[in-house]
């Protein structure tokens, strides 16, 4: 999986990361959990078809959480520093900060070692979820693995200027490897390999544009020549050019539209937000819509760490707490999680102290997103082909909050609006400004496609690991016309 | 009020850790090598209804070196602040130049600045925000949580406080050598008041600007907490029984506390000189202020006068050198309603042919390369005493007068926005009469700037900004303020956002 053998790593000066770990808890006078954050990280972006920007990183952060038990709970206190950490001074900070703190509203006993994750590494993955690799260093990357890239781009820039395409974009690849340890035992690593590649064409006067990307662990399975094609055929689309007025579409998106959409719903899915009253997912008097009906077609959005070519962190890691993630549940293993399940609204997140308060069940984020409707086949073009009137969209961008209750969204679409007649793309069409929640697009999904590997435009950044399907929307709110392109 | 920073590394650390980077940089040919040593202390809390719900410390410390070799540029970065690991970022930054320059088509150059020899500068605070202990800064906290949860008005209460502490070494090979340490603080308090019927709900937000001051900012020196905590209750509690606005167009009085947002996305971003050339098409987006209607582009009416600078006292932008060794200044982005500057970094500037760099380079970490970000973009009031808002807002038959930033959305040539707020008062024949819900405008840029009527004078003048502005792959957060007065736009589209989500 790491391209690079450690031979080119930069912080070959850092002491190991379980020692770090084992100093601190040694200098801790009371309960203590230590995180050490490894990264390791390659990138290139271009434009203007041309190389521009570049970067190769070692990171490195130590979070101490100390916990201080007072006459009515526990507080704790928190340090994080980068780089070769004075590990006493970070654990004599944050023993300053708990006893100095209220109680932690968080609270919960720290837990124990021994408590298996119910999910394993998948085939392919690189996840170590078990304590025998504690002691191994961190997984490494370095440009090499982009190779193939820059080998492809330079043919795609060529093929760009011969043809009066303007090629830009950016590709990425990172390590994190994650060590927790804690007072009561447990000592985890996890490796999480994290790539990308974004691709945008431009017509070389700028009024069509279109964008392809792809979410990757190693860059094994994407490469330019076919982000290239499929850019190729999308700028071919746009040489028929049709202006349309904002009104309510007929709109067929595409998995990383969806994606974007969906991390944005799960995103206002914390258990203490919506019992405050402030989200979409809130009821009158301190209720929440669990178990209300979101969809009418039975729809399964999940989290799973086990997601076979998405697997993420098998356990929790919280460097902070915040109204539905504890520092106090670091180590928990994690299972999948069905936060809409048969179109109904089945989990909403809660830490330990949350679920307990509440009568919920735990339920940590996992950092990874899949939306699937049983039984569903059939990929964008077979929803395209099934269109009498409507807009093909390419992916969402500048998403925002407009009003929490309803989670009413606004963006624009970017990079290629299509209108479909009759089944077929017949030419691009200028961009819009919608307004549309993804709560109430989900209950108004009339078909969906098989579920495939997405990247949003605008979350994928935070997001990567995730998998939509199409979907047809009949009625979405196009609120305006945006003449960018 | 500047003073040493006791945070600061040692400086024979520094000496070491920059003269072996540039020295190797040197003898491997590079043209060019800059390097930075950073140390970034931050402090975040957060309070749920008086309670804490997180607290944290956070000390970011790093290189990174970036060099221009063989026409190709290349950065390189680690956490490991040793003469040692200097020399080794030296050679991956010169490896990663050599492996890009393979798919590179272009020669990277950068615009000449005079070396600026040794600088030293800090920005103006008393108390650094991160050296208050957190149980002082959780108390006070605690004390105006518990103040506005006592009012039947209000059903919760989040606080968070953000403070930053930033020493930044810069040295490079022309012979500029800068010491700079800045802080910035953002209190932030917010109040929720459900519906009575239980199923709906309005929030408030302080319309405290994030700033580069210290901890006193907290304690009332340039915002008066006391007076916008104790009118927040009854303001909210207006604004949950106010009537729901009537979609359609308005004369709209902005606020600055609304209005730098709007300046911000719509003219900052647009007069970025790396987005109107394409160098960012592939996320932030490009500007419809491309480069050939410089000198040309009618931007607004002819009131319309907009500055960039990094200069600004209390300026979260502001800084004596940028991240490539340029020296600070301020400049004309927009005079007299028409587009006559950009903002620029030394490569751009070079590419353009606009000479020198007008010094809007910066890297929000020591492990990220420094790129073209935004600049302190301000517009500047009407000269003399000129309107007051209340004059301003006189001068409306039908309006609205909007405060307080919320949600905002722009597209990616910065054609098209949308912005709601935080408090929309109904204007009728020249006087306010109460609050509004659910109110967004939409506009197509220069429409909107070319319908500004009227500027305030000096005293409307106010400085707005956020820490977290973002841009770039992989992305970066840059801290950013905006100066500007109340403002009268005519004819703006308002919408209702409840109607908007079908409702």
């Amino acid at each position: 999986m790491s391209p690079g053998t450690g031979r080119r790593g930069v912080t070959s000066g850092l002491p190991p990361a379980h020692d770090v770990i084992d100093q601190a808890l040694d200098k801790a006078r009371g309960d203590c959990v230590v995180i050490v954050e490894e990264s390791s990280e390659a990138e290139v972006r271009f434009a203007n078809n041309t190389t521009t920007t570049n970067g190769l990183r070692r990171d490195r952060r130590v979070t101490v959480i100390s916990f201080y038990e007072t006459d009515s709970g526990v507080a704790a206190g928190i340090g994080r520093r980068g780089g070769n950490a004075d590990v006493a001074d970070l654990v004599a900070a944050s023993e300053r900060d708990a006893a100095g703190s209220p109680d932690a509203e968080d609270a919960a006993p720290l837990l124990e070692p021994g408590v298996k994750s119910e999910v394993g590494s998948g085939p392919g993955s690189s996840s170590v979820p078990g304590a025998e690799a504690f002691d191994h260093g961190p997984a490494e990357t370095d440009l090499s693995v982009l190779r193939d890239v820059l080998a492809g781009l330079g043919g795609a820039f060529a093929r760009a200027e011969a043809a009066g395409r303007v090629l830009a974009g950016f590709a990425s690849h990172a390590i994190e490897t994650v060590y927790l340890g804690t007072s009561t035992g447990i000592r985890r690593r996890h490796a999480q390999p994290t790539g990308s590649l974004h691709l945008v064409g431009r017509s070389a006067d700028g009024s069509n544009s279109a964008w392809v990307g792809a979410g990757t662990a190693d860059f094994s399975d994407v490469t330019i020549d076919q982000l290239e094609e499929r850019l190729v055929g999308r700028l071919a689309w746009g040489a028929r050019r049709i202006e349309l007025e904002a009104g309510r579409y007929e709109v067929v998106l595409p998995p990383d539209a969806v994606a974007d959409l969906m991390v944005g719903l799960v995103g206002s899915a914390s258990g203490q937000e919506a019992e405050d009253g402030r989200t979409v997912f809130s009821a009158p008097d301190g209720r929440t819509k669990l178990g209300e009906v979101l969809a009418p077609l039975p729809f399964q959005l999940r989290s799973d760490p086990a997601e076979p070519g998405l697997t993420c962190s098998p356990f929790v890691v919280a460097p902070a707490s915040s109204a539905d993630s504890s520092v106090f549940d670091n180590g928990m293993p994690l299972a999948s999680t069905r936060w809409i399940d048969g179109g109904r609204l089945a989990r909403l997140r809660y830490h330990r102290a949350g679920a307990a308060r509440s009568g919920q069940t735990v339920t940590p984020a996992i950092d990874n997103l899949v939306l699937e409707l049983p039984e569903a086949a059939g990929s964008v073009e077979d929803l395209v082909a099934g269109t009498e009137r409507g807009l093909l969209l390419t992916c969402l961008w500048y998403i925002r909050e407009v009003d929490p209750a309803t989670l009413l969204l606004t963006g624009l679409t970017r990079d290629g609006v299509y209108l479909v007649e009759n089944g077929s793309v017949v030419g691009a069409v200028n961009n819009f400004r919608f307004n549309e929640s993804p709560v109430d697009l989900l209950g108004r999904v009339t078909e969906a496609g098989a579920t495939v590997r997405a990247l949003g435009r605008e979350y994928g950044e935070w997001v990567n690991r995730t998998a939509m399907p199409p979907v047809r929307v009949p009625d979405f709110n196009m609120s305006s016309v945006s003449p960018a392109s | 009020m500047s003073q040493h920073d006791p945070h600061a590394f040692d400086p024979a650390t520094v000496t070491s850790v920059t003269s072996a980077a540039l020295e190797h940089a040197e003898r491997l040919g590079c043209i060019h090598a800059d390097i930075r040593v950073e140390r970034i202390r931050s402090q975040s809390v957060r309070l749920r209804d008086a309670r804490l719900e997180s607290a944290a410390d956070d000390t970011e410390v790093g290189v990174g070196v970036r060099v221009v070799h063989g026409g190709a540029i290349g950065f390189a970065a680690t956490v490991e602040v040793t003469a040692e690991a200097a020399v080794r970022l030296v050679d991956q930054a010169v490896d990663a130049a050599r492996t890009t320059a393979l798919a590179a088509r272009l020669p990277v150059e950068l615009a000449p600045e005079p070396a600026h020899g040794a600088v030293v500068w800090s920005s103006p605070y008393r108390v650094d925000p991160v050296d208050v202990p957190l149980a002082d800064k959780v108390a006070l906290f605690e004390d105006w949580s518990t103040r506005l949860l006592a009012s039947p008005a209000i059903d919760h209460v989040t606080a968070s406080l953000l403070g930053v502490s930033e020493t930044k070494h810069y040295a490079d090979l022309s012979g500029t050598e800068a010491t700079q340490h800045r802080v910035r603080l953002h209190p932030v308090v917010e109040a929720l008041a459900l519906g009575d019927r239980g199923d709906g709900f309005e929030t408030m937000r302080t319309l405290a600007p994030p700033v580069g001051r210290g901890w006193e900012y907290a304690d009332g020196h340039g915002w008066d907490w006391e007076a916008e905590l104790a009118a927040m209750p009854e303001l909210l509690a207006e604004k949950l029984r106010a009537p729901s606005v009537e979609s359609g167009r308005f004369d709209l009085v902005i606020d600055p506390t609304n209005l730098w947002l709007t300046i911000h996305e719509s003219i900052g971003h647009a007069t970025e000189l790396d987005r109107a050339m394409g160098y960012e098409a592939a996320y932030a987006g490009t500007s419809f202020a491309t480069f050939d209607k410089l000198g040309t582009l009618r931007y607004g009416s002819d009131i319309m006068h907009v500055t960039g600078d990094r200069t600004v006292e209390h300026g979260l932008a502001t800084v004596a050198i940028d991240d490539e060794g340029v020296a600070s200044r301020s400049f004309d982005l927009v005079r007299d309603g028409v587009l006559v500057g950009y903002q620029l970094d030394r490569s751009i500037a070079r590419s353009s042919g606009l000479g020198r760099s007008n010094g809007c380079a910066f890297a929000d970490s020591p492990l990220h390369t420094p790129i073209q970000r935004m600049a302190n973009v301000s517009l500047q009031p009407a000269p003399g005493r000129g309107p007051s808002t209340e004059s301003l807002i006189a001068g409306v038959e039908q309006g609205i007068y909007i405060m307080g930033d919320k949600s905002w959305s722009i597209d990616m040539q910065r054609h098209n926005f949308q912005f709601t707020g935080q408090r929309f008062y109904r204007i009728e024949s020249g006087q306010i009469t109460g609050q509004l819900r659910d109110v967004a405008y939409q506009a197509t840029t220069t429409d909107f700037w070319g319908a500004m009527e009227a500027v305030g004078g000096t005293d409307t003048y106010r400085l707005g900004g956020a820490f977290n502005c973002g841009k770039g792959q992989p992305g970066q957060v840059a801290p950013v303020s905006h100066g500007c007065p109340s403002a009268l736009i005519r004819n703006v589209s308002v919408l209702n956002t409840r109607e908007e989500s079908g409702r």
